[in-house]
């Protein structure tokens, strides 16, 4: 018996050989099913589910959802002027911080891709990395003891007769340049690194100032990068809702949705379109810029 | 990537098909879940099956008497605190939970919701000494059964810091008249939550006696605008609006509050912190002159429990009159509990707090459900979800 069974196994085993054998289709069929099938159905399958519900409407009583077709929670997204200041707002503060952490990623990526020791370097990358490793929550929270009344921020600007921002749309700005700058400065050194160091001397053998250097070969080399690191800022910053809900009394589109999601999933999920919309704005712009040229 | 395949082709397919599905699902969503009633009410008590999990509020589930609990039933105890009704909402949704300790602007929706069950409340022998007047009420009795096990009351607080605001504030005024509270501008604690606008409206019930509001939870068109509107002049005045209850205590004990609407949890605390807060003295009833809102908290059980039996358990034990005393006055409310007023550190705790005087409470507006036909069927008052977007509105 047990010999037969083996002999049994042993040929379901060389079938299932002999079946992908020479197929390389076949093969990379199987090995992606699993992982293509989480995403497909597990990942974009909710994601389709949740949207969905933005076509839903809610029973006030109970909170049930009623899942007849409607606009009508896209009418109250464009009827309130309320919405529209939120969705401004938002996609103001994340431009400005995606602005903000370019400008100071920039020179820090430069001098860790082309200027420092191999030494300095690596110091440079754990530095960047370490505010990673710990928690989202710790640092905004420390930012709300900086910036309170006669906090660090006070304190340090006091004697030039300056107050800190306290909290509001100013310190929801720092506060996010602050978490996602890791995000913007890893991209820039990686597209900084590619570019040879030949090309900057052959530059300046051909004449160019620095400045034109910059201009002429770094920039439009390295700005695919840019705008790789700004979709991170960017988008971190459309949906984070936890960072307003502390250094702010503003509402940002993260904050209505959490408000809503209890008792109006449906204008939770119309209201959840609305980043997806910009980002997806957002990303065509980033392709035209060729951001996704060398992925 | 291949010389001819087109990666923008692709990204539109996925795009298409993504819009499909969801048209598809928006279009033929069945209704056929209609489950108002979750699963039968439990008849007898088994074994506990070792551990419960809860909601709660802060300071409602704490090691002094949740470890006897655990030595004398093998329940181990998991507390989720969460920060306003919504959350609860939210939470008892997901069905992971055994049991929360609902306000009344939750339960009703828990049991529309169909998210919590009937209690036979013969398995809670605790249950009979509870003070009459917090049994069978509209926010924790539904279809003539009681749906939970009263907690404990109380009101919310008016705080000030006593070293930045005199003289003593008596009224609600110096949060809600724009006059009196332009002087505290920026330094306004405000509860964030819709049924905050509750409060407004039992500050307008004093101060506008035309609008003729009875119930600060039910209120028609007008009476709601008036509301809206007394809280949009509020917002510029604001200087924070609390959800979490360690984001008040902060914001109290490093100046950036002076004076705002909150709870005894966060009034303790900074007090035991040694910061000059005060809140109405209990010579006023601990209440400002227009009365306040306030909440009486049921303990209900989720209808797809895991842990029915300890939920059980632990809903004897958190009104036993022991643990309903600590509960009481570690929190600082009223006990449930008409034994508990023998076993309180504090003897006259209980008097101070008003447990055993029910006229007491006539001024105090426990949180309930704004409901469309304003709770009775009398009327056309705005419901929650009118609530909430104005809330959205208010905080702009």
């Amino acid at each position: 018996m047990e010999a037969e069974a083996a002999v049994v196994r042993r040929s379901v085993g060389r079938r299932l050989a002999g079946l992908f054998h020479g197929r390389p289709r076949l093969q990379v069929g199987a090995l992606l099913a699993g992982p293509v099938g989480w995403l497909v159905i597990g990942y974009l399958g909710s994601l389709a589910v949740l949207l969905a519900a933005a076509f839903w409407s809610v029973d006030a009583a109970s909170g049930e959802l009623v899942q007849t077709f409607s606009l009508e929670n896209f009418q109250t997204l464009l009827d309130e002027p309320v919405y529209k200041d939120i969705v401004g707002r938002t996609v103001l503060i994340a431009a400005l911080v995606t602005v903000t952490d370019a400008i100071l990623a920039f020179p820090i990526a430069f001098y860790m891709a082309k200027l420092a020791s191999r030494r300095g370097k690596a110091i440079l990358v754990v530095a960047v990395l370490l505010p990673l490793w710990s928690s989202y929550l710790v640092k905004v929270l420390s930012w709300r003891t900086m910036l309170s009344s006669g906090g660090v921020i006070d304190w340090a600007l006091e004697p030039i007769g300056l107050s800190g921002p306290g909290y509001g749309n100013t310190a929801v700005w720092l506060v996010m340049s602050y978490l996602w700058l890791p995000y913007m400065i890893l991209p820039i050194y990686a597209g900084l690194e590619r570019i040879p160091n030949s090309l900057i001397s052959a530059s300046e053998d051909l004449g160019a100032s620095p400045f034109t250097t910059f201009r002429r070969v770094i920039l439009p080399l390295a700005f695919p990068a840019v705008v790789a690191g700004s979709i991170f800022t960017f988008a971190l910053t459309l949906g984070d809702y936890i960072t307003p809900r502390l250094v702010s009394n503003n509402q940002f589109i993260g904050n209505v949705i959490f408000n809503n999601i209890s008792n109006n999933l449906p204008l939770a999920s119309a209201l959840a379109l609305v980043p997806i919309v910009v980002m997806v704005a957002y990303l065509l712009v980033a392709r035209k810029l060729g951001a996704f040229e060398h992925i | 990537m291949r010389k001819d395949s087109h990666p923008a082709r692709t990204a539109w397919l996925v795009i298409a098909g993504l819009l499909a599905m969801m048209l598809l699902f928006a279009g033929c969503g069945s209704d056929d879940d209609d489950s108002t009633s979750g699963g039968e009410t439990v008849e007898k008590l088994g074994k506990g099956e070792g551990k419960v999990n809860l909601i709660s509020w802060a300071g409602y589930v704490e090691p002094e008497w949740t470890k006897p609990f655990e030595q004398k039933t093998g329940c181990k105890v998991n507390n989720k605190v969460a920060g306003t009704s919504d959350e609860m909402v939210q939470l008892m949704r997901t069905g992971e939970y055994d049991g929360v300790s609902a306000s009344g602007n939750a339960s009703a929706r828990l049991f529309e919701g169909g998210d919590v069950d009937a209690v036979n409340v013969d398995l809670v022998p605790n249950y009979k000494t509870i003070f009459s007047d917090l049994k069978n009420q509209s926010y924790n009795t539904f279809d003539g059964q009681p749906y939970g096990i009263p907690h404990g009351r109380g009101a919310n607080l008016l705080m000030w810091n006593s070293e930045e605001v005199q003289p003593a504030p008596t009224s609600w005024d110096v949060m809600l008249d724009p006059k009196k509270a332009t002087k505290y501008k920026g330094k306004i604690s405000a509860y964030d939550d819709p049924i905050y606008i509750a409060d407004a409206a039992v500050y307008l019930k004093a101060h506008q006696p035309d609008l003729e509001i009875d119930n600060p939870y039910q209120l028609n068109d007008e009476q709601f605008e008036a509301a809206v509107d007394l809280l949009k002049e509020q917002r510029p005045l604001v200087g924070e609006y609390w959800s979490e209850a360690t984001k008040q205590i902060s914001a109290f004990a490093n100046g950036d509050s002076t004076v705002g609407t909150t709870w005894q949890y966060q009034y303790f605390a900074l007090q035991e912190e040694g910061k000059p807060v005060k809140a109405s003295p209990a010579s006023q009833g601990f209440l400002p002159s227009e009365g306040a809102t306030g909440w009486s908290d049921t303990w209900m059980i989720s209808s797809e429990a895991e842990n029915p039996n300890c939920m059980y358990m632990w809903m004897d034990w958190i009104v036993s009159p022991k643990a309903n005393a600590q509960v009481a006055e570690y929190f600082g409310e009223a006990p449930a509990q008409s034994l508990s007023c023998d076993q309180t550190a504090q003897k006259d705790f209980c008097a101070k707090y008003h447990a055993e005087n029910p006229g007491f409470w006539k001024r105090v507006y426990y949180w309930e459900t704004p409901l469309a036909d304003c709770g009775d069927g009398s009327g056309d008052c705005k419901d929650y979800n009118e609530w909430v977007q104005a809330w959205t509105s208010i905080k702009g």
